[in-house]
């Protein structure tokens, strides 16, 4: 048990490690300082590194993300800590109309080596404006990268991916995923940002997922080994830019796809999966295309409403016997 | 501020140089060479000029989207400004922004911004990684009076003012957040109060004036590279021509407009140094011709530009190398 970690120690070691390494580095957020973070991601680090470097917000997430572009813009490599996904809503211009165009707008002068890291994700009884998952609608937008750590091994390393890109990059930590515990090995080479990782080979069937959902999808599948279908799971990792190639490569495989996405059906990053195998693998092919998403609801109170509306592993398992074929 | 000949014929010429380079614009938008919006800023000259005399090339400028006055004065040449709206490559911002978003690294001009006050949390930003460097330089944010309604607006100054940021804010009120008039929008109209109210060094000034908006100025960034904290100018002043060129100006009167014309920044430049006896010594002729000569070879250089290739239209959307 030695070499285990907790998902949010993991995203704290590479933080720390970050600061330790690059003087450019700082931390900027609601209660990231005297509080130790909202989910405790930043505990100790106040007293570690400084008020300096570990800057305590007001309420102000359009200001202070905006702040983050500018220090970007101006040679740091600064780390914007979103409370919650939902109140990146507030900051949604900044991060639209500024971090995600401003190379653009300059003809490629001056680009934005920003981190933004929010929690996502409901399951929490949290309600309807605590619990979303935005983060496929994030990735509708050109000039930003988005990663959704799964692994305790992800959360450590995409926070030095993110911050060694010159460009945007959000990352989507699943709020219930911080206490999760998993091996770290901080020696190893981090895979690059838009390669998706197969977490289970299989023949029969495809499983696309990723941050919290990989697990249900992991648990899924055992039990489909139940009845004697093999199914491949693949985390998404990054859902911009979209690892295509490993995504056809397994459809050419098993020729049948489940998606399990956390957003919402509609103009989900599921639809645009989809239009894409459609586009690349669509003669590859034996059954329809199937997913599982949250329903389509703000996110309600009551446990038993939530655990309806949220990705359960019984809804995976239905769904991809739907298209196997079997009941 | 003691004005020399040298400087006062420079900042006659610069002013002069937006006035006509505006004026040219009108007429290559009717001529449909140059198109999308255009928002002109003639009539507040004296602030472009007053504020960028105070600042050095290591200092940074964040701007509106009534920008070409702002990139002139800080020394964007004309021709790339053209260029940019003719759509070029030769462009400051590659012709990928336009009248509205000109960029330029070598100034250290980050735009160009058309969201109101959205450049305002970028300022801070800049400001803050300044403060952290430990880099004596100065950042100077410039917006109109619409952006004091806007949220943006509250928590950049809160911000700059509790981290003691070397900000200029240099609000530019022309009296209307494009066609309403602030006094419809705002229970307090004097905006440099809103900005005195979050403890920041704040000042009301004549922005007709460019010798007041100079002083003005130059004490703002001295006093901020003295290490005392953000200060905030607000500046009087009034648009000539329409909001942008698609505004029949129903809002404001004509006679509203005349009053204004009256204080126009040149000619009270021209009445001040009449009055210090050094008018006389600036040959108004050769002026003109100088600038009629740079706003001729800006549109030509615009009109021969390259227009970039279909194949490159994905670029720019991330970085194609490493600034690690």
């Amino acid at each position: 048990m030695d070499n285990t970690t907790t998902y949010r120690d993991a995203v704290r070691e590479a933080i720390r490690k970050a600061m330790n390494e690059d003087g450019r580095v700082f931390l900027m957020g609601e209660d990231v300082g005297h509080y130790g973070g909202c989910y405790a991601v930043s505990m100790g680090l106040l007293d570690e590194f400084g008020a300096e470097r570990i800057i305590d917000t007001p309420l102000s997430e359009s200001a202070f993300t905006g702040a983050g572009i500018g220090a970007a813009l101006n040679g740091m490599r600064p780390i914007v800590e979103i409370m919650t996904v939902n109140f990146s809503l507030l900051a949604l211009d900044q991060i639209m109309n500024n971090a995600a165009t401003l190379l653009h707008m300059s003809g490629g002068q001056f680009n934005v080596p920003l981190v933004i890291r929010m929690a996502t994700g409901g399951g929490k009884q949290l309600a309807a404006q605590h619990s979303h998952s935005l983060e496929g609608w994030f990735a509708h937008i050109p000039g930003l990268k988005i990663l959704t750590p799964a692994t305790v091994q992800d959360a450590y390393d995409m926070v030095g991916l993110a911050l060694a890109d010159s460009d945007p990059v959000l990352i989507f930590e699943n709020a219930l995923l911080y206490n999760s515990k998993g091996t770290l090995d901080t020696n190893a080479s981090a895979l690059a940002i838009g390669k998706a990782l197969v977490h289970k080979e299989g023949k029969d069937i495809t499983i696309l997922t990723y941050g919290i959902n990989l697990f249900k999808a992991l648990d899924a599948v055992e039990i489909l080994q139940k009845d004697a279908i093999d199914a491949e799971v693949i985390d998404l990792r990054s859902l911009r830019p979209l690892d295509d190639e490993t995504i056809m490569k397994s459809i050419k495989k098993t020729h049948k796809v489940v998606i399990v996405d956390d957003g919402w059906k509609s103009g989900s990053i599921s639809a645009e999966i989809m239009a894409r195998i459609n586009e690349q693998a669509f003669y590859e092919l034996d059954a329809p295309m199937a997913r599982v998403c949250t329903v389509e609801v703000p996110l309600p109170y009551a446990k038993h409403l939530e655990d309806a509306a949220i990705v359960q592993v019984d809804k995976i398992i239905e769904m991809a016997k739907k298209v196997m074929g079997v009941s | 501020m003691e004005l020399n000949l040298t400087q006062a014929r420079d900042f006659y010429k610069q002013m002069l140089l937006i006035r006509q380079f505006e004026e040219r614009c009108v007429e290559l938008y009717s001529n449909q060479k140059i198109r999308g919006f255009l928002h002109l800023y003639s009539g507040e000259e004296a602030i472009a000029v007053g504020i960028m005399n105070a600042l050095t090339l290591e200092d940074a400028v964040l701007t509106t989207y009534r920008e070409h006055g702002h990139a002139l004065a800080r020394g964007i040449s004309a021709k790339s400004i053209m260029a940019e709206m003719f759509g070029k490559v030769e462009g400051c911002s590659h012709g990928r922004g336009g009248s509205m978003h000109l960029f330029d690294s070598k100034t250290r001009f980050y735009g160009g911004s058309a969201i109101v006050a959205g450049a305002l949390p970028l300022a801070v930003g800049m400001a803050l990684a300044d403060k952290m460097m430990k880099r004596n330089r100065v950042t100077v944010c410039i917006f109109g009076d619409g952006a004091v309604a806007e949220g943006e607006f509250h928590e950049s100054l809160n911000l700059a003012a509790l981290w003691k940021l070397p900000v200029l804010f240099v609000c530019e009120n022309n009296r209307y957040a494009m066609g309403t008039a602030l006094k419809l929008t705002e229970s307090e109209t004097e905006i440099y109060k809103k900005a005195a109210s979050y403890k920041i060094n704040s000042k009301q000034i004549d922005g007709m004036s460019v010798i007041d908006v100079a002083k003005a100025a130059l004490r703002a960034v001295e006093d901020m590279k003295d290490g005392l904290g953000p200060v905030f100018l607000e500046c009087l002043t009034y648009r000539f021509r329409a909001h942008s060129m698609f505004d029949a100006e129903l809002y404001r009167e004509k006679t509203e407009v005349q009053e204004w014309k009256k204080k126009d920044p040149l000619i009270v430049f021209e009445n001040k140094l009449q009055e210090m006896g050094l008018w006389s010594e600036i040959d108004l002729k050769a002026l003109e011709e100088e600038i009629k000569t740079t706003v001729d070879e800006a549109v030509i250089f615009a009109q021969n530009g390259t227009l970039e290739p279909i194949e490159d239209l994905e670029k720019f959307v991330y970085s194609e190398v490493s600034y690690g």
